[in-house]
């Protein structure tokens, strides 16, 4: 057997713009595009002027990409939206072609871009098992003898011949990933599977994850979940910009992608293009302060919070979404503009901005990154990934020092005691 | 379980699976190995087409036999007995009928398949199969709407007292034939769906046109031969010619016809299927 479960060689992805913003056509706009076509050109000749290829029609997703994988190792991959991760996964597992180069795969390929794929809500439980592992490669003998453990692994015993559509949310999901986990492939390709679901679910996920882990099967793992990667992964390849950026152990990737994430803040977010949505309303800046006037306070645990969002192109009914994450990924607490509540105010002389104000920060001394989203509408326009990021320093809450304790939370809340003696 | 999985790996080590992955030429071979490969998948693809057609419908099963029923009386009351169509000295109902079933069946599949992989996009993009498995197991799900209003005709000629001649052994090639044109223009409507989405309007309307550009309403025979032939290279003229010969004896002798609508409707599936593959390797990324 050869010494190599994978071996990536310049793998290199294009996609042109067009694919990438509005996927099909018409015949329609085919024709009108043609007439169109000087107009355009004006038109994107402002903005549009941040992109990294060349070419203005077209994006490398993935450019020159190699490295090797031995079999049994476990490799976290890890980068921004659109540093081609995805895209290298999806390549990895056939579902889209390589632009340049090859890539050689020794060993039966499990890939799971996405958990219950293909599953129809009118068929029951059974049913699913058997049409879901088809579409995942397995023989239905290999079904049929491995469906008792598939039905207790999902805990769904009672409700194997009810149709999917009467499943809760996390049934539906326990069984979607125990058909996955099911597969027995040599080597496995795993996307974000873990983002979806409630922390028990995660649990059980990771547990499954370690198994494969430990069963000495090869497996590539797209996350976003540093903590996640961290514990799985022996070896971590960062992705930049469709390029590979460090490829070493998990924890000197993460550590390497970190410092990209702070470095990036300090260009114009106008400048970046690792975004997706829309982009008719863009995030142009992020103002972290305390509100005070004095612009030297630093942020502090207990002080005043201030998060301004300064967007281009808004319009009514546009709305901010952030979330706030520690240094290990894990998110910690999301903000809605959408969601309205009674304290929520307007000021007509704020132009073009969204203020988010916190009247004491819950957060215990450290840095913390923000992941912000823009949407009008329902439809979202912009979604930048380490959008900023800020230093919290010592301070107290309501009076009441809080110092970080490693590995004992991020959030501090507001609370007081009772004792029988003074 | 750990001896199972000792001797799985055993088997893959003598033989380990190797998978190049490279940009593929602008025109591929159809690797049909590959769907021989798949064809569990295709079972289950096909057999989930089945049970929610007829999990998701009110009337099931029912729809499979109202639809040409009611085209057939309709066409009866319109073409038979108002403008008085010949129809070979066969009963106009029965006439209309054993066209109609062939005819049902390709339409549909026709409609279906074209729209098979934009409703599987989901599919496309997650994970990897022969694409082809999706428009083949749409189109095969249809037999059994066609079993279902077969048994009616041959109720309805039973009706009619009408016995099936000998020559009802060619059915189920004939059926193959209606099977191969209705996934040929299938693949080509499916495939350039994914690209441009406005094909979803234009087949219902090629349906129709197609309707009417095949005998099912009136006969054949109202053209004379070299014509008639020529005629047959519209696939679907065989087919329904075809079924009448076969099953209630008309006069129609539709050899040459079934040759030149075999020839017609193979010359669709081959380009179908190339299409079909060149486009595939962009499905993905565009659908």
């Amino acid at each position: 057997m050869s010494d190599v479960a994978i071996r990536v060689d310049g793998l290199s992805k294009r996609f042109s713009i067009h694919t990438k913003h509005e996927s099909y056509q018409t015949l329609r706009d085919t024709l009108t595009n043609a007439a169109m076509q000087p107009l355009r050109a004006l038109k994107s000749r402002g903005a549009e002027n941040g992109n990294n290829g060349g070419d203005s029609e077209s994006i490398w997703a993935l450019k020159d990409v190699s490295f090797e994988v031995k079999p049994g190792e476990v490799v976290g991959l890890i980068g921004r939206n659109g540093a081609g991760k995805s895209t290298l996964l999806k390549i990895l597992a056939r579902v889209t072609e390589p632009t340049e180069g090859f890539a050689k795969i020794v060993g039966r390929i499990g890939s799971l871009l996405e958990v219950g794929v293909g599953f129809h809500f009118e068929l029951s439980g059974r049913e699913n098992i058997f049409l879901n592992g088809a579409i995942l490669g397995m023989k239905r003998a290999d079904i049929k003898r491995r469906f008792d453990e598939i039905v207790s692994f999902a805990e769904i015993d009672k409700f194997i011949d009810t149709p999917v559509k009467h499943y809760s949310s996390g049934m539906y999901l326990r069984l979607a990933f125990a058909v996955a986990a099911h597969l027995e492939p040599e080597i496995l390709l795993v996307d974000e599977v873990l983002a979806v679901g409630d922390a028990a679910f995660q649990k059980k996920c990771i547990g499954k994850m370690e198994e494969v882990a430990g069963e000495g099967r090869t497996v590539l793992f797209v996350s976003h979940n540093m903590a996640a990667v961290q514990a799985l992964c022996t070896r971590g390849i960062f992705l930049y910009n469709g390029t590979v950026f460090t490829d070493s152990t998990a924890g000197a990737s993460i550590s390497a992608y970190l410092r990209t994430l702070e470095q990036s803040v300090i260009q114009d977010l106008l400048t970046r293009t690792d975004r997706r949505g829309r982009g008719e309303i863009r995030l142009a800046g992020i103002e972290i302060s305390t509100g005070a006037k004095d612009h030297a306070q630093t942020l502090a645990t207990g002080r005043p919070a201030v998060f301004a969002f300064q967007l281009t192109g808004m319009r009514p009914r546009t709305s901010c979404i952030f979330t706030i994450y520690d240094d290990f990924g894990q998110p910690l607490a999301t903000f809605n503009s959408a969601v309205r509540g009674p304290d929520d105010s307007h000021d007509s002389s704020l132009d073009n901005a969204l203020i988010c104000q916190l009247d004491e920060l819950p957060l215990v001394p450290g840095r913390y990154r923000v992941n912000v989203a823009v949407s009008a509408d329902g439809e979202l326009q912009d979604h930048l990934e380490g959008a900023a990021f800020f230093e919290v320093e010592q301070g107290a809450i309501r009076g009441r020092p809080v110092i970080r304790g490693k590995g004992y939370g991020r959030i501090c809340l507001q609370h007081h005691w009772q004792s029988p003696i003074s | 379980m750990a001896t199972r999985s000792a001797s799985n790996d055993l088997k893959s080590k003598n033989d380990p699976q190797v998978v190049f992955i490279k940009p593929s030429k602008s025109w591929v071979s159809l690797n049909l190995r590959s769907l021989w490969e798949y064809r569990e998948l295709l079972y289950f693809l096909t057999w989930r087409d089945i049970k929610v057609r007829y999990k998701q419908t009110v009337l099931g099963a029912a729809w499979a036999i109202l639809q040409p029923l009611t085209t057939m009386l309709i066409f009866s009351l319109f073409f038979g007995r108002l403008v008085k169509v010949p129809s070979d000295g066969i009963p106009y109902p029965l006439f209309a009928f054993a066209a109609l079933v062939p005819w049902t069946f390709f339409a549909n599949g026709l409609n279906q398949s074209s729209n098979s992989l934009v409703s599987s996009a989901n599919l496309l993009k997650k994970v990897y199969f022969p694409r082809l498995t999706i428009p083949v197991a749409t189109v095969l799900a249809g037999v059994v709407d066609f079993v279902l209003a077969f048994v009616v005709l041959l109720a309805l000629m039973a009706f009619y007292r009408v016995v099936p001649t000998i020559n009802i052994v060619w059915t189920p090639l004939l059926l193959a034939l209606a099977f191969v044109t209705s996934l040929g223009v299938g693949l080509w409507m499916s495939a350039l769906n994914v690209k441009y989405r406005d094909v979803r309007y234009i087949v219902p309307f090629l349906v129709q046109i197609w309707l009417f550009a095949t005998p099912v309403a009136y006969p054949s025979s109202l053209l004379s031969e070299p014509w008639r032939t020529v005629y047959g290279l519209n696939p679907m003229v065989g087919v329904v010619e075809g079924f009448r010969w076969a099953l209630l004896g008309a006069n129609t002798a539709p050899g040459l016809m079934v040759l030149a609508s075999a020839f017609a409707s193979l010359l669709i599936l081959v380009t179908g299927a190339y299409y079909f593959r060149h486009m595939e390797k962009t499905f993905a990324d565009v659908v």
